[in-house]
Order: C-alpha cells, then sequence, then structure tokens
C-alpha cells in the first residue's frame, strides 16, 4: 500500500522504468495501481536501436511484476517522509 | 484494475484506454505481438483479434498472421499504445517472407550458441592458474592467446 501511496504522489514525474528483460524506457508517470502495474506517457527507450519495435510507442502500460527498477529524479524524492512512512507502516502493520 | 467510469479512463491505469486500439504487446518470451485490444481483465489477462507476431532478426521483420489470441496476463510485458503517425519501423528494415525470416532466425540462434559455445572454452583457461603452472605470467597469457586462435580456427 505504501509504494503506491507514493507513486500516487509521483504522478506526473519523469522516471526511467527497467524491466526484467532489460528494457529500459523513461516516460512520464501517468498512473499506477495497487498491483505496482505502470502507465507512461511520452515514452522514448533508452536504448532505441537495440529496440526498432518500440519506435513508434509513445504510451504504455507496463505490468508491475515486470519491473526490476523505477529510476526517479533524485529531487524527487521526500527520503525523510518516505522514512517516517515505513516505520509507521512496520509499526501498525 | 478496477472497472473505470467513462472518465476515469484517462487517469486510470486500466487497459480500458487503449480498447479497440492496436498495440504492441511484448511477452516474456520476447515475442513481439500486435493487434487490438478487445477485451482484458484484473490480471492483464487480454482477448487481441487480427493478431499478428512481428519477427525482427536484423534488418529483416515479417508479420505472421495469429488471428484471435487470449494472451494469459503473466506472460504480457508491456502494452503499447502505436502512435499511428509514426513510422512503426525504423526505415532501412525490409519486409520479407515467413520463410526468409525462419532462415534468419535459425542462423542467428546457431550464431549465439557457436559464440556461448566459444566463451565457454575461452573462460576454461583460467590465466591464474596457468600463472601458477608456468611460472610466469607473460607465457601464460601467451599460452592462453595461442589456444583462443586454435578454438576459433
Amino acid at each position: 500500500m505504501l509504494f503506491f501511496l507514493y507513486f500516487k504522489d509521483l504522478v506526473g514525474q519523469e522516471v526511467t522504468v527497467e524491466l526484467k528483460n532489460d528494457l529500459a524506457i523513461r516516460g512520464t508517470l501517468h498512473s499506477v495501481d495497487q498491483y505496482l502495474n505502470i502507465k507512461l506517457e511520452n515514452t522514448r527507450v533508452v536504448d532505441q536501436d537495440k529496440y526498432p519495435h518500440m519506435l513508434s510507442v509513445r504510451n504504455c502500460f507496463i505490468r508491475g511484476s515486470v519491473v526490476r527498477y523505477v529510476q526517479l529524479p533524485p529531487d524527487g524524492v521526500d527520503v525523510d517522509l518516505l522514512h517516517d512512512a515505513a516505520r509507521r507502516e512496520a509499526r501498525g502493520g | 484494475m478496477s472497472w473505470a467510469a467513462p472518465d476515469d479512463i484517462f487517469f486510470s491505469t486500466s487497459l480500458a484506454a487503449y480498447l479497440d486500439k492496436k498495440l504492441l504487446v511484448l511477452l516474456r518470451d520476447g515475442r513481439k505481438l500486435m493487434g487490438l485490444l478487445r477485451s482484458f481483465d484484473q490480471f492483464a489477462n487480454a482477448v487481441i483479434e487480427e493478431a499478428y507476431e512481428r519477427v525482427i532478426v536484423g534488418d529483416l521483420y515479417c508479420d505472421i498472421p495469429l488471428g484471435l489470441y487470449i494472451i494469459r496476463g503473466e506472460n504480457v510485458v508491456l502494452i503499447g499504445e502505436l502512435d499511428v503517425e509514426k513510422e512503426e519501423l525504423p526505415a532501412q528494415m525490409v519486409q520479407v517472407s515467413e520463410a526468409e525470416i525462419k532462415k534468419a532466425q535459425k542462423a542467428e540462434k546457431e550464431e549465439m550458441l557457436l559464440k556461448g559455445l566459444m566463451r565457454k572454452r575461452m573462460e576454461f583457461l583460467d590465466l591464474d592458474k596457468l600463472a601458477i603452472l608456468f611460472e610466469d605470467r607473460e607465457v601464460a597469457e601467451l599460452y592462453k592467446v595461442i589456444m583462443c586462435v586454435c578454438v576459433c580456427v
């Protein structure tokens, strides 16, 4: 629940999603759901030449189960807030 | 994914916004399917109509028609909406027949197998152990180079 709420706050930010198949996609976070499925807009693939089939894809839905990393802008994270939220979740959950 | 109300389609993560659109579906086994999304559910199971598989080998590609497909959600990596105004593939790519692309796939697979085999043989020649054997690192390096050349030839 915690990361779902956290990503909801990040909607609108530029992120890079790295998938388990090594594909990395940069785009604007459009939405997220409870499974941490991600929808990105204005997408471009990091290594475009290696993935020619992705050339005309501008929006995509990424299944949460295939995400390895979500790379965030360094100033997009309030680490202390996250820290507190995690502590609260650990205590309550 | 919950069922979205008409306006929610634009803000939620449901696939409702992609219904009846031409999509690219990437599967876990590396396949690329394309077609029209007709139905989906909370597991990202999807019904794709007029589906075809786009096989890409180097600069060659081929679209193999598949018909009506139901994809089990656990195999889905990504569902991408194709921008109709943009070219789907780079200009240098050439469309070929199914037989040709299968030939190219086979050749690529054999090349990968050979590369893997070569790499295994090279790794077997551990430089540090050889240095101990020859008591001289330079001789060990020379030995490894000669062995690698012999393996390749």
